[in-house]
């Protein structure tokens, strides 16, 4: 046992420290994103929203966590009881563990360490994140099922075979951005966007198919099909009172911030700062990183800002268009737009 | 014991452990789950032989679509205790008895043959597993079986198509 003293410990606690920081920083975020998705759409309709629990209404998220830890817990009598506790757990989880990959900033400089503020810095980073959300879908099945009712099982299904039809299109748009960029690792994706052009300007109708595909997989309007409530009454979670309920819903924001993360990261720089050559100011050290990761939030600020603009402007999908779109429309999009990329490839190395 | 040392025997004792499980269950969608932490063991053993891709590869394609498929099928067919068949113990006898052969066959087999008794698996070190070397690997120097399996592919997709068009 010896051995397991040569573990470089301080960097199992920087690690340690840094998750600890993301998960709470996505849990806040996700809890700020509740308070904003209702200002927004109370401002689209010309309502005023939440203004009561503090200064402008800004505790509400607070209050609305208050009242779900609160709430008596129903376990329904025939329901799985084990599977119907690990559903919302599940869900909860793959929403988090996404984080792992995502480069956050540069490197800073702490007590003579440098600290890279990345979890971790695989070199399968994009194919990891695919692997969490594939996982996505037991989340919302095992509660679906374990609640033993109908309308629960129906959404759970609908749920499960939208994100694996998205799953699809998804995957080969991100092909084309790949063969760009010849790296699956995301931190040297954002360093060779920092060092060039985002990789927007060279794949703009992969991004279009990348977001739609997100706003599916994060089942947001208009493809809340899982959740459509006058099909379905409330959808696959329609047993869960309490805080279950509550992670089911707050697993939606978390993903919709790391589904914003991974977007800026891909197509919009990550962290690199608009108009600014990062490497001819090395020498501003932790500050740098700073203000990348500033940019960074303020990107993921806007597509968050889009998903809910999207949701209080667009109606929803019927189920069939759900599915002709998916199958019959992204995925050939898809498909062509990679083999143009791969042939302009082709044709600009010779 | 070295913490890969250590993570060997945890990894190996959880798949095995939910294999196991997986048989024992009497809920078939536990063994489904079981199957699926089943997986995610072998993925770690990937993981610590430094084949990441294949590692997660395994993930998106057995943990996140094939076992998606399972379940579908398994909720919507609503199995539970009193609609499964009741087999007769000489049935179950006989598969006992098979399984028991099997398992000499496979031990046997793994026990005589000389490369697997010779050859040492290189943990953390070695970079065929890493994406870059496997493409080369794949698109280079196996292209030929490499397309004609994902023309196999394409076939059992479009038989499927047409077995479910067929009025």
């Amino acid at each position: 046992m010896i051995h397991l003293l040569t573990v470089d410990w301080l960097l199992l606690l920087e690690k340690l420290i840094l998750i600890v920081i993301v998960v709470m920083a996505s849990l806040v975020i996700a809890m700020y994103e509740t308070y904003a998705e209702r200002k927004i759409a109370a401002f689209m309709q010309d309502r005023i929203g939440p203004n009561r629990a503090g200064p402008l209404g800004l505790l509400q998220p607070l209050a609305d966590g208050g009242k779900l830890f609160f709430k008596e817990e129903i376990i329904p009598n025939h329901s799985n009881k084990i599977l119907f506790i690990l559903g919302p757990s599940l869900a909860m989880l793959t929403a988090m563990i996404t984080s792992a990959v995502i480069p956050w900033s540069g490197d800073i400089n702490l007590f003579g360490r440098t600290v890279s503020l990345q979890i971790a810095d695989v070199n399968i980073g994009i194919l990891y994140v695919f692997a969490v959300v594939s996982l996505g879908v037991y989340g919302i099945m095992i509660g679906g099922w374990s609640s033993n009712n109908k309308f629960s099982l129906l959404a759970a299904l609908r749920g499960a075979s939208q994100v694996i039809s998205y799953e699809l299109a998804m995957g080969l748009s991100l092909i084309a951005v790949l063969m760009i960029t010849q790296t699956l690792s995301l931190k040297e994706i954002v360093e060779q966007q920092m060092a060039s052009h985002w990789n927007i300007l060279y794949q703009p109708l992969a991004f279009i198919i990348f977001f739609t595909c997100a706003l599916a997989e994060c089942n947001r309007t208009p493809f809340d099909l899982p959740e459509a409530e006058s099909e379905l009454n409330m959808g696959y979670h329609q047993e869960y009172s309490s805080m279950k309920l509550g992670f089911y819903l707050f697993a939606e924001y978390v993903n919709m911030f790391i589904s914003s993360a991974i977007v800026v990261t891909l197509f919009f720089g990550g962290y690199d700062i608009p108009f600014l050559d990062e490497a001819a100011h090395a020498d501003w050290g932790n500050w740098l990183a700073l203000a990348g990761l500033v940019c960074f939030m303020l990107k993921i600020g806007f597509f968050i800002f889009l998903f809910m603009w999207i949701r209080w402007t667009v109606p929803r999908f019927r189920y069939d268009q759900l599915m002709d779109l998916g199958w019959k429309k992204l995925i050939p999009l898809a498909l062509a737009n990679m083999v143009i990329t791969g042939a302009v490839i082709l044709w600009m190395n010779k | 014991m070295t913490a890969t040392e250590i993570l060997f025997w945890f990894l190996s004792a959880l798949a095995l452990f939910s294999a196991l499980m997986v048989l024992v269950s009497k809920n078939p969608v536990h063994s489904v789950l079981w199957l699926i932490v089943v997986f995610f063991s072998i993925s770690g053993h990937y993981i610590l032989l430094n084949a990441q891709f294949l590692a997660i590869v395994n993930l998106i394609v057995y943990a996140g679509a094939i076992m998606v498929l399972f379940l579908f099928v398994i909720m919507l067919m609503n199995l539970n205790n009193s609609t499964e068949p009741q087999k007769n113990s000489l049935v179950k006898l006989a598969g006992v008895v098979a399984g028991c052969l099997l398992l000499t066959v496979f031990v046997s087999a793994v026990r005589s043959a000389q490369e697997i008794k010779d050859s040492q698996a290189l943990m953390n070190t070695g970079d065929i597993g890493l994406i870059e070397n496997l493409g080369k690997v794949l698109f280079r120097d196996y292209v030929i079986p490499f397309e004609l399996s994902s023309i196999l592919f394409l076939s059992a997709m479009v038989g499927a198509v047409v077995i479910g068009k067929k009025e």
